[in-house]
């Protein structure tokens, strides 16, 4: 009897045919809504189902759909599309060269957005390198954006990170780092500490499911459920992590929801790509978190349908056309679906809007280049890269920051001579 | 003033920010009921509350990455590691968050967190109670390296890191918790009751980072020490006979290189001696900016007496510590002509 050692594979590999059997999908209103103080041994089974409130007509139906206004919808809706037009422009713009890098999020607009449309305006997120769509739900100017993608003159980060690793506290929005999972504990201690204060507002941590392996996601589960803190853990289950599928985090065992019942933690788990879903999960979890019972882990089931970054090929590792196999959709598509349903949207107003929306970010890009890009080098000064290491710059810093400008000075001299 | 051990300083030093600044909260394991396997926080929680002093889950990274999180909010943690030896798992959320929040955001968040621990041997704790893993934190730009070596230092220095925006490491040498040693196991333990640097003053003041201070004047050579090895200096001076001039930096980053190139100048030779262990540790850092500086001032040679570079080993401890044996050999090795 010799012991067996196994690899998982995907379903799918590139030129085999996409295979999404291995979800689970209820039908949209099937799930019951507890209240927000329900127990969290209550509601184990809803970390295996799927939370859904639009049907494949665009209905809301059941227990979770949200009381929210049309024109609230239509802002996420038009976030979700500038969204995507950015993604789509500044992936176009590495590719000219203008940016060393780019990582889009298309297909997860609604997480993101949605999440920044619903939770409070003091409430912070712990993101990961994919909720752009978080800032632009927030009105953070895209010239900023693309000011940090470009590193030019203008970048508030002055050149020091990499593209997209924006940083807006007065959106709430917490600086980007690129270890995977870091900011899921740091979440929870912001949280503790707005608990600590008798504050009213809370902290969410993003992360993926693939960096839900590190120990990161363990630390913060353990200390969410050691404290109560009021906090929202989400994990965005996109079901790839660059080539590596879910099933290699261990996502063949169990939902990563279910992760959070092994801590005692309330486990929600909820279609992705559906905006109003996304709107009424969120608002159960903070609820739940303002009224003082604890923390809630929500697994958001959705697709990444971009690429992991510019440095990735994905028709590498899985079928070209995945994306259009998905059963769960495109997050725009079904909110305008249901929007013209309600006879709220037209497909006339989709083509205005997106037109719209092409000139606005077409206009923010084009300002954000007149400002430098990689092509032309105009960037934040060599010797500012000494700055704001610490609060006051040291001595040795300022030694090493004269040696450079010293060697710049010399080689500027024999340039000219 | 009061007559305090370093562990009781180091107390006290947390107790005065507790009540001076409610941002201030304290925690790690062992640290809230019970006060800590050191007793550095003995009686903080029933004074302040557990809301400001409380116990932790087992985890480093846990502990270092709330701290993160809970500086960004805007409280002031002060966090215990219990000992320096289990600090790794710590390593991520210090070195690619902490130390470098600040300049990745552009200046909109800070981490002003302290962590504190246990470091250093002389206590047969082997190799996962006796490390001194400070070069660890020296290499990261954007973290402070503040290493005592008495409990008024101990205290001051606390308060002005607990006090400083930055993040720093708050590296206690936990053989001087109770009292001086130098060295030499086979004698009575020493309590700092009735050492000059025992004295307290019971409420708030500032040792100010970034400073060293000279421990003893001389003339012959510069011996660049800190924490425990300060004592095992002064050992090895009385005992040769070498007129060492000993400069305790108590800050490892910042540096104050002037104090040491200043010495150096004067003495013209100069040895380095520490715990850790030998390749890659502090006194390789010090013996590079030593003759970048000052090897025009030099006679000899810059020496190290270190740890050697092995595990720490358990039954061998005095085999490994660098005690005033193998300094005093050094410090007049250095002396020939």
């Amino acid at each position: 009897m010799a012991l067996q050692f196994r690899v998982p594979e995907p379903p799918a590999r590139p030129g085999e045919e996409p295979d999404f059997s291995y979800l689970d999908i209820p039908a949209a209103g099937a799930v019951d809504r507890p209240p927000v103080d329900v127990h969290q041994t209550s509601i184990r089974d809803l970390a295996w189902t799927m939370i859904r409130v639009l049907d494949d007509d665009g209905a809301a139906v059941g227990p979770w759909a949200p009381d929210v206004s049309p024109d609230e919808l239509r802002t996420g809706l038009r976030a979700m599309n500038t969204t995507r037009k950015y993604d789509e422009r500044m992936l176009t713009a590495q590719r000219q060269g203008k940016a060393s890098f780019y990582m889009g999020c298309t297909g997860e607009e609604a997480i993101a957005v949605g999440q920044a449309r619903e939770l409070g305006p003091r409430d912070m997120c712990f993101p990961t390198y994919r909720q752009q769509g978080w800032l632009i739900a927030r009105d953070w100017p895209l010239v900023d954006m693309a000011c940090q993608v470009f590193s030019n003159e203008k970048d508030r980060l002055h050149g020091r990170q990499m593209p997209i690793m924006y940083s807006a506290r007065d959106a709430g929005f917490f600086s980007i780092s690129g270890n995977l999972g870091t900011q899921y504990i740091q979440a929870v201690g912001w949280s503790m500490a707005a608990a600590i204060k008798g504050d009213d507002c809370i902290a969410v941590g993003m992360i993926g499911e693939g960096a839900t392996a590190e120990a990161d996601f363990h630390h913060a589960l353990t200390f969410a459920a050691t404290y109560d803190v009021p906090v929202i853990l989400n994990i965005v289950n996109n079901q790839w992590a660059i080539s590596s599928f879910q099933g290699i985090a261990g996502g063949n065992h169990a939902t990563f929801a279910a992760r959070a019942l092994g801590y005692g933690i309330a486990g929600l788990r909820a279609d992705g790509n559906d905006y109003l879903a996304v709107l009424a999960a969120t608002r159960w979890a903070r609820a739940r978190a303002v009224a003082g019972v604890g923390p809630t882990v929500i697994e958001w089931i959705t697709y990444r349908a971009a690429a992991h970054s510019t440095s990735d090929d994905p028709s590498r590792y899985r079928p070209k056309d995945e994306w259009q196999a998905w059963p769960l959709g495109d997050p725009i598509e079904r909110l305008e679906r249901h929007l013209t349903q309600a006879g709220e949207w037209s497909e006339e107003q989709g083509r205005d809007t997106r037109a719209e929306i092409a000139a606005h970010v077409r206009a923010a890009i084009k300002e954000a280049e007149s400002y430098g890009t990689l092509l032309d080098g105009r960037q934040a000064s060599a010797k500012s890269i000494f700055d704001d290491v610490f609060e006051e710059m040291p001595p040795h810093l300022r030694h090493q920051r004269d040696e450079l400008e010293a060697l710049q000075a010399l080689q500027r001299e024999g340039a000219e001579t | 003033m009061t007559a305090m051990a370093m562990n009781v300083a180091i107390r006290s030093a947390m107790d005065v920010m507790l009540g001076r600044d409610e941002d201030v909260v304290v925690f790690g394991e062992d640290v809230g009921y019970f006060g800590g396997v050191f007793r550095c926080t003995d009686g903080l929680q029933a004074k302040h509350g557990r809301h400001r002093v409380f116990d932790t889950p087992i985890a480093e990274g846990g502990i270092i990455g709330v701290a993160v999180g809970m500086g960004a909010y805007g409280l002031r943690p002060v966090v215990e590691i219990q000992f320096g030896d289990y600090v790794y798992p710590g390593l991520d959320q210090l070195i690619s968050e902490a130390a470098r929040l600040r300049y990745r955001s552009g200046g909109e968040f800070h981490a002003p967190l302290t962590v504190r621990m246990p470091v250093g041997g002389g206590i047969h704790g082997g190799q996962t109670h006796s490390q001194s893993p400070e070069t660890f934190f020296t290499h990261v730009c954007g973290l402070k390296t503040v290493l005592p070596s008495n409990p008024y230092d101990a205290k001051g220095l606390l308060i002005a890191a607990i006090e400083d925006n930055d993040p720093v490491v708050f590296l206690e040498p936990k053989r001087l918790y109770n009292g001086p040693f130098d060295g030499h196991p086979e004698r009575p333990v020493v309590p700092w009751a009735g050492h000059p640097l025992g004295e307290v003053p019971d409420d708030h003041y500032v040792v100010p980072l970034g400073q060293a201070a000279v421990r003893r004047e001389g003339a012959d050579v510069t011996v660049v020490a800190y924490g425990t090895m300060v004592y095992v200096a002064e050992a090895a001076a009385a005992e040769t006979g070498v007129d060492a001039e000993i400069v305790d930096l108590r800050t490892l980053l910042p540096l104050d290189l002037d104090t040491i190139a200043a010495s150096v100048a004067k003495t013209g030779r100069c040895v380095i001696i520490h715990e850790a262990t030998r390749t890659s540790g502090f006194g390789a850092e010090l013996s590079a900016v030593v003759q970048e500086h000052c090897f025009y001032d030099l006679e000899a040679p810059i020496v190290r007496v270190t740890g050697w570079d092995p595990p720490y080993p358990h039954a061998q401890e005095w085999d490994f510590f660098p005690g005033p044996a193998r300094l005093g050999a050094a410090l007049q090795a250095v002396m020939e002509p």
